[in-house]
């Protein structure tokens, strides 16, 4: 059995943010860059099911500049037997993903694709889904439990008002929400020693032209600050004022 | 020719999605996926599909196809359903998709939040058709007259997946996302029970919903649909009571567009403080139920 997990190289999610002056782009100066926080937690499973089943390949798989080698070579350290780079400049819209991956998976028939459900920097929670679409398989987006028994996977996922479990026959696409797991700590050292992991660069393969551009960046207005009260009476006293109690 | 189908997986959607529909100023349908939706929101017609729930994402969205063809805009509120099925709807139709709209300029140029909210873009669509779901916040409220002609349509939902159980939201409280009121707690509430009385009890005296943090949900103390912020549920009410809560960007992204913000929090350097209308430093053991007994 063959697992396929896709990767984004995002901002640090726990960074402070900001668009640059000219509403651009976002100002990377001095800030690092992570595995999408979402991703991590669908590798992390990844490597939970492999340890299960010792018989299951897990590639890991980035679509970006060369940089993202970096967070691929942390997916070989959690667990990944290899890593594929889909190299392109262009920056790509889920759709684009959708169709750089989809490309990847006829080619490597995987029998489980896990990502995340979404990419922390553009919050698009898209691309899964759209793969799912055009391979025509099953999805469970928002996964709070995943079990592999054969050739079915049976995956709790988070809803609106609850959860529901749902069983599909595989091959198929499951993303991973924050609950599903806590990924294992890597250290440097790991992640040193997994560079006799295979990792292979390849040109994009669709490079489809994208369907939303954005036009520009920023900042929220913000809300400010208010008004200190001293006691609870001041307090009711205050949004009975307002007209919210 | 430009025209909007807009889907109501549930009839409280149909309200919403009406204001949404008036901004963007298209002619429009009204898909009610389950149930029955008001007849006087404008729509030109309303497709009555009747089914008893949703099916799952595959078979839904593949019933959609059909339905969705002649139409330049597909669009619903957004919520994690309409993020599982209509992100599948737009890979089917080879559409763009605009995730979260928060306002729109043109029926191309959509604003919506990025990086847990700490930027808004401004999204331009370059091809039809264009997928949107979009948070009713944001828009107007729809005009009532009229009556709309209703058809009833069959949707085949057969899925590749089985929906084996599901376990749903007990009690009587309204809606999160739809809620006037919302009383949320954090961390520092110690268990489920603690949470419930204090938290639950100040909701339940303002006729509010109940929210909480990632961590208050991780450490298992509130359940994970209340979950508020960048990944869970966006609210928007009159009247949004922080108790023990620090105020962290992912979850500040799921309250900014709350008309009153109050912050109970013992550390009066708390960030909540600065996005806060009314602060008060104070325990929230003490001052939570004290202020429920006030109200
Ligand atoms: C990718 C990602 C997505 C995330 N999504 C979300 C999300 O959707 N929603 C979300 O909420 N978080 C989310 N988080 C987590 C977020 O970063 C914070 O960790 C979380 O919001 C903190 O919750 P908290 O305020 O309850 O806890 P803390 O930050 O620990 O704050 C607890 C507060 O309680 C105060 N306090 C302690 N005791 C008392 C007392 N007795 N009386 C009064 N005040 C007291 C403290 O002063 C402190 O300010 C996400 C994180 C990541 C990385
Ligand atoms: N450039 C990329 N490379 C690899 N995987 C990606 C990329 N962009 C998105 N994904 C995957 O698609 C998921 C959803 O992304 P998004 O639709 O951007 O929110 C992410 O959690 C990743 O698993």
């Amino acid at each position: 059995m063959r697992i396929l997990v896709p990767i984004k190289r995002v901002i640090d999610p726990y960074a402070k943010v900001r668009p640059l002056p000219d509403g651009s782009g976002i100002d990377t100066s001095g800030v690092k860059f992570e595995i999408n926080p979402f991703d991590e937690i669908a590798m992390e499973e990844a490597v939970r099911l492999k340890e299960k089943d010792g018989s299951i390949e897990i590639v890991s798989v980035s679509i970006g500049g060369g940089e993202c080698e970096e967070q691929l070579r942390k997916s070989l350290a959690m667990g990944a037997d290899k890593a594929v780079l889909i190299e392109t400049e262009q920056s790509l819209d889920s759709p684009g993903v959708a169709k750089e991956l989809e490309a990847l998976v006829r080619e490597l028939q995987p029998d489980l694709v896990l990502m995340g459900k979404q990419a922390t920097d553009d919050d698009n929670n898209q691309a899964a889904q759209m793969l799912a679409a055009r391979l025509g398989w099953p999805q469970a987006t928002f996964a709070s439990k995943v079990e592999i028994s054969g050739t079915t996977a049976t995956v709790v996922r988070e809803t609106d008002t609850g959860e529901e479990t749902l069983e599909l026959s595989l091959p198929a696409v499951v993303t991973a929400d924050l609950r599903l797991n806590e990924p294992r700590y890597i250290a440097l050292p790991g992640i040193i020693k997994a560079r006799s992991k295979p990792l292979e660069r390849r040109p994009a393969a669709v490079n489809a032209t994208p369907k939303t551009r954005i036009v520009k960046l920023e900042q929220p207005p913000r809300r400010s600050a208010g008004k200190r009260v001293g006691s609870v009476d001041e307090l009711v006293a205050a949004l009975k004022d307002r007209g919210v109690l | 020719m430009a025209r909007l189908l807009l889907i109501a997986f549930e009839p409280s959607d149909a309200v919403m999605g009406a204001g949404f529909a008036k901004d963007l100023g298209l002619p429009f349908d009204l898909l009610a996926i389950t149930g029955s939706v008001d007849s006087d929101l404008g729509a030109e017609k309303i497709l009555s599909a009747g089914l008893p729930e949703v099916p799952p994402a595959d078979g839904i969205a593949m019933a959609l196809v059909g339905v969705a063809s002649g139409f330049s805009h597909i669009a619903a509120v957004a919520s994690m359903r309409s993020k599982d099925v209509l992100a599948r709807l737009a890979g089917l139709l080879d559409a763009a998709m605009v995730t979260d709209a928060i306002a729109l300029e043109s029926p191309t140029v959509f604003k919506r939040p990025m990086v847990a909210g700490s930027i808004v873009a401004t999204v331009e669509v370059l091809a039809e058709p264009v997928v949107i779901t979009f948070r009713p916040a944001g828009f107007s409220k729809p005009e009532r007259s009229g009556s709309s002609a209703v058809e009833t349509i069959a949707l085949d939902g057969t899925s590749k997946a089985r929906r084996v159980s599901v376990t749903g939201r007990g009690g009587s409280r309204p809606d999160l996302s739809q809620a006037k009121v919302v009383v949320s707690g954090g961390r520092p509430l110690k268990d489920a029970e603690t949470f419930e009385r204090i938290i639950g009890g100040l909701a339940d005296k303002l006729g509010g919903a109940v929210g909480a943090t990632r961590a208050a949900v991780d450490s298992g103390i509130a359940a994970n649909e209340l979950q508020v912020g960048q990944t869970g549920k966006i609210v928007a009410p009159d009247l949004y009571i922080a108790a023990g809560i620090s105020g962290s960007t992912q979850h500040m992204a799921g309250i900014k567009d709350s008309k009153v913000i109050v912050a109970i929090n013992k550390d009066g350097d708390a960030p909540i403080f600065e996005v806060a209308d009314y602060g008060l430093v104070a325990d929230l053991y003490d001052a939570v139920p004290e202020l429920t007994s006030k109200v």
